[in-house]
């Protein structure tokens, strides 16, 4: 018996041993896709490397994923086990694709109007359609049979064909628009709607990201009917994203008021919108020829966002009133991204990269703004709205502000004793000194390199490479969070409050757990929530986009979002085993 | 060197305590699989919600980081004597402490034709591979059991598109527990779900099967015949001696222990499902096969045999559960039948969606239990409750401050509070909100 068990144990697919040792394929993997991120370093000078360089990522992320005799065969039973209801939506929805990607493989069609009227349709009556059939007579709960089996959401060949899609997408998006020509043209009738000129593909971007919010997310909606929390939710992030990211700034757009979408988007903060220093979009907010007349609220508002806003709601709720409320970035996961969530990794080691990788952005767009800024304001003095800006004036303020964040992370370290903390204020009174010099010595470059050459590293990398095609592209093969989770300069300047000065928690309720796994498996984030909640402990961790997920997914009721007083916070309450017997803790 | 034979919840429990107050060498034995993996999680294995790693609380590299050694073998015999014991493979392992976990096993009670192909209890990791070949491409099973395993084994069924006819001896669900109120609460969830039918007051009488000895169908006490391409069984479980019996380690239905959970042999002791306290504290089960036993048995076992000599002492009873979609947890006792001197208060919610049951003492008024349907409860706040035993009035005029469901919920309180007005003709107010923790310290 025991031999034979043993045997059994080795080879089949669901149980440990081989699908969790780190076999050829994974080495293999790893070192091409480590080599095509070397290479995408280099496609910073030479634009046509980066497709072979994301082959390779590709490439290397499948081979490290390839565990061999995976698939349990239940592949096919999704089909089965799919009503007509479903497969009529499903098919509805495809069509309703099919034409969107005709124009993508470059056809030219020849009504844009009725063909885009058609696309949409077809799609959004599609995905209503589905949703009907996937959750109408099911009793309301969690849903989440098959996730692991499905083709699509079990990194099976559907999801390799929806991510290399995706990726290929988005790597024309950024870098060769030229080729996108006839999907752009399919988008005019609405962009000339809404705008009055004709369609871009940042338009076009814009429309088709609005459109997957709105529809996916109205599907999560019924999916997570009996969860009031997820509803008021989605309903938030619905929104944010059609009026404020979309309706708003082409709006504004049609009534010339300089460059639309990322600029006039009320919710994008510095530094995801790391575009907000730079020098176009400041005039376009400041010089009153450019600007329109909201442009200079828009520049206000946009700092006080950064400096006040920011904090202080982060301090009462968490950071997830922007992750998992109103950004774009967390619209799309929560939405279109709902069925990857679970491909997160949960090993210590996904942690440790993506402490150093979600810091080391951090420090990049700090130095890339700094440095850009540096220039902008030492050609001549800027006058905004009444006040005229000097050279000296910017690095009080911007060392001033260095400082004082500085000190503020040097006493949570004294408190905390984390060495990030330590290195975070360190790195921030170099950033200061560093401008002082700048200003005393009138240096032309505030850290040596070319300004430009930092600005132009930090678009690609992180602006186009890390937040679009590996933060979307890679949604079915890394899961959905992969940019917020790993780069996000934003989700990291909030996880340091969160984790430090914040009243947000998840509470774990007693010693009700019984390490399931369900919550750690569904947390999009990559927490092991289950380590905490089977301690009695409570989750205050900075990645925590406070989706309120795990404590859905959670069949015994242990998990609950809130925020309470910061004493106690981290206090463990566990069992507590003594002469006394076995008691909880107080 | 300390050995545990059985890596689940209880053995798990007290290796990993064991190894935060000693140095001292630590085997754990298994025949089922060589890591810890959570034995709540196999449904949702089968369901497709997460993959076995998944079910893992700790990676892999957990146990030789801690130096706790992991041995996938069955053990075959105990010598009390020479202090060893020996494996099917014929390996012989000395030991100083010897902690039996050996959990339980389904309970059979001698149909014809329960050994028949596609007959099966769900319990161990080979019980769900087997349970994976047995209910593929089926149509149709049967469950037997009105237990809280039979409703988890019946859910994995419903996810597969299989018919599921399920019998209940008792005239209502889980009836041995759940009061007849809380049952039908507990009922009219179950109704909700297509393709499963409930057989109250039916037993299994046996089960009839095919020239390949499969099972075809069942026939029941009462002569219903229901076809059926599977069968499960879960009627409960019993502590697995099967390694003791025969040695010097005395046993009841479990292997006997003192309240320092140690055996009637020298070094030896036995924690979780397998274990049967001899003086049970009043009130409690002498076996208690849940997995908050085996943890707390674990811990208390780690202090004794590193050293400090701790009696069990289980505390006040919880426990939980998930009937399909519908979420139940219990803090004190809830007796299942009225008793004389104790007061029963039920709330059942207007829009259906909210069960709760209190039990206070008539008398003093001191609460003594609540169960709780569709509605979460701090476990902090109802132990202290318990243990300070809080009039009943404290309980539902603070309700608001243990309750635990997501922020957002639609609130309950006052509608219970006014339902208890009414019938207990008193004035009680919602008291003022705080923060729940001001109120229990």
């Amino acid at each position: 018996m025991s031999e034979k068990l043993i045997d059994y144990q080795d080879n089949l697919s669901i149980s440990g041993k081989k699908a969790q040792e780190l076999g050829q394929f994974q080495k293999i993997g790893t070192a091409l896709f480590t080599l095509g991120a070397f290479l995408l370093i280099g496609a910073t000078f030479l634009r046509i490397i980066v497709i072979p360089a994301f082959t390779l990522m590709l490439i290397g992320a499948g081979l490290f994923l390839h565990y061999p005799g995976k698939k349990y065969g239940l592949s096919q039973l999704v089909l089965k086990n799919s009503n007509y209801i479903q497969r009529f939506g499903m098919v509805m929805s495809l069509v309703g694709l099919a034409i969107t990607i005709v124009a993508w493989l470059g056809v030219e069609l020849p009504n844009p109007t009725l063909f885009l009227w058609l696309t949409g349709t077809l799609s959004a009556v599609g995905i209503l359609v589905y949703t009907y059939g996937s959750y109408a007579n099911q009793s309301k709960g969690i849903k989440n049979n098959y996730v692991w089996n499905n083709s699509l959401t079990g990194r099976g060949l559907l999801g390799w064909i929806a991510g290399i899609g995706l990726t290929l997408f988005y790597i024309q998006l950024y870098w060769f628009s030229s080729s996108l020509k006839p999907l752009i043209g399919l988008f005019d009738p609405l962009s000339y709607l809404l705008k009055g000129k004709a369609a871009d593909q940042w338009f076009v971007y814009g429309t088709i990201y609005t459109f997957v919010i709105l529809f996916l997310g109205i599907k999560f909606m019924v999916k997570y009917r009996h969860n009031r929390y997820q509803l008021i939710r989605t309903i938030v992030v619905i929104l944010s994203q059609l009026v404020l990211a979309y309706f708003i700034p082409n709006i504004l757009e049609s009534m010339n008021e300089g460059v639309g979408y990322f600029s006039k988007d009320l919710k994008n903060v510095w530094p995801l919108n790391y575009y907000f220093t730079e020098s176009w979009s400041l005039d376009n907010m400041t010089q009153p020829k450019k600007a329109g007349p909201s442009g200079f609220f828009f520049f206000v508002w946009g700092i006080l966002l950064f400096l006040i806003v920011t904090p202080v709601l982060t301090y009462l709720v968490g950071k997830r009133w922007y992750c998992s409320w109103v950004c774009g970035c967390g619209g799309l996961a929560e939405t279109a991204g709902d069925g990857f969530r679970h491909l997160s990794s949960k090993k210590l080691k996904a942690w440790k990269i993506e402490r150093w990788m979600i810091h080391v952005v951090m420090v990049f767009v700090l130095v890339m703004t700094v440095a850009t800024l540096w220039p902008y304001f030492s050609g001549k003095d800027y006058v905004i709205g009444g006040l005229t800006i000097t050279k000296s004036a910017y690095v009080y303020f911007a060392a001033g502000l260095s400082i004082i964040s500085a000190i503020g992370l040097f006493v949570l370290y004294k408190k905390f004793a984390s060495k990030y903390l330590f290195w975070g204020a360190i790195i921030l009174g170099i950033i200061a000194l560093a401008l002082s010099f700048a200003l005393i010595f009138d240096l032309k470059q505030v850290f040596v390199i070319d300004s430009r050459f930092i600005k132009k590293m930090y678009g690609f990398l992180v602006g186009s490479a890390f937040s679009g095609v590996i933060g979307v592209g890679f949604y079915p093969i890394l899961g959905n969070r992969v940019w917020c989770r790993f780069g996000c300069p934003m989700a990291g300047y909030m996880g340091i409050i969160q984790r430090f000065k914040s009243r947000f928690r998840i509470t774990t309720n007693g010693t009700q757990c019984i390490s399931c796994g369900n919550c750690s498996t569904y947390c999009e984030q990559g927490i092991d929530v289950r380590s905490y909640a089977q301690r009695g402990q409570n989750i205050v961790r900075a990645s925590c986009v406070g989706c309120g997920v795990c404590a859905a997914v959670c069949p015994r009721g242990v998990l609950k979002l809130e925020n309470g007083p910061e004493e106690g916070r981290f206090e463990p309450n566990p069992i507590i085993v003594d002469e006394k017997g076995i008691r909880l803790g107080e | 060197m300390i050995v545990i034979i059985g890596n689940g919840i209880a053995g798990v429990t007290a290796a990993r305590n064991i190894r935060k107050r000693s140095d001292e060498d630590l085997l754990i034995i298994s025949a089922e699989s060589k890591y810890f993996f959570s034995r709540t999680a196999l449904m949702y294995i089968y369901m497709g919600h997460m993959r076995f790693q998944d079910t893992q609380p700790y990676e892999n590299d957990f146990w030789e980081k801690n130096r706790i050694d992991l041995l996938q073998a069955k053990v075959s015999k105990i010598d009390t004597v020479k202090k060893s014991i020996e494996t099917d493979g014929g390996q012989n392992i000395d030991y100083d402490t010897l902690i039996l976990a050996t959990g339980s096993k389904p309970n059979k009670f001698g149909w014809p034709g329960q050994d028949a192909k596609g007959v099966q209890s769900l319990y161990s990791k080979q019980d769900l591979e087997l349970m994976e070949v047995n209910t593929k491409d089926i149509e149709s099973a049967v469950v037997v059991g009105g237990g809280l395993i039979g409703i988890e084994m019946a859910e994995m069924l419903l996810s597969r598109s299989i018919e599921v006819n399920y019998l209940v001896r008792e005239p209502h669900f889980w009836g041995n527990v759940l009061p007849k109120e809380d049952s039908h609460f507990v009922m009219k969830h179950l109704n909700h779900h297509n393709g499963i039918t409930f057989h109250y007051e039916e037993e299994l009488d046996k089960i009839i099967t095919d020239e390949t000895n499969r099972v075809s169908k069942v026939v029941t006490v009462s002569g219903k015949e229901i076809p059926a391409h599977f069968v499960g069984l879960t009627i409960g479980v019993h502590p697995n001696i099967d390694l003791v019996e025969g040695t010097s380690i005395e046993t009841n239905r479990g292997i006997l222990v003192n309240e320092l959970l140690q055996t009637s042999e020298q070094d030896v002791y036995a924690v979780g499902d397998c274990a049967e306290l001899r003086s049970p504290r009043s009130g409690r089960k002498a076996i208690e096969p849940v997995w908050y036993t085996g943890r707390f048995m674990g811990e208390t076992l780690a202090r004794t045999v590193t050293g400090e000599q701790t009696k069990y002492d289980p505390g006040t009873w919880f426990n939980s559960a998930k009937f399909f979609d519908l979420e139940y947890q219990t803090y004190g006792s809830v007796s299942s039948v009225p008793i004389d001197g104790i007061e029963d208060f039920t709330f059942s919610s207007r829009d259906g969606e909210v069960f709760l049951h209190f039990a206070f003492d008539k008398t003093t008024k001191a609460i003594l239990g609540v169960n709780t349907f569709g509605m979460r409860l701090r476990h902090l706040v109802f132990n202290e409750w318990l243990n300070k035993q809080r009039s009943i009035e404290t309980v539902i005029s603070h309700l608001a401050t243990a309750n635990f469901d997501p922020e957002f919920y639609k609130r309950y309180e006052n509608e219970l509070i006014q339902r208890f007005n009414t019938k207990y003709n008193s004035n009680i107010k919602p008291a003022p909100k705080t923060w729940w923790q001001k109120l229990v310290s």
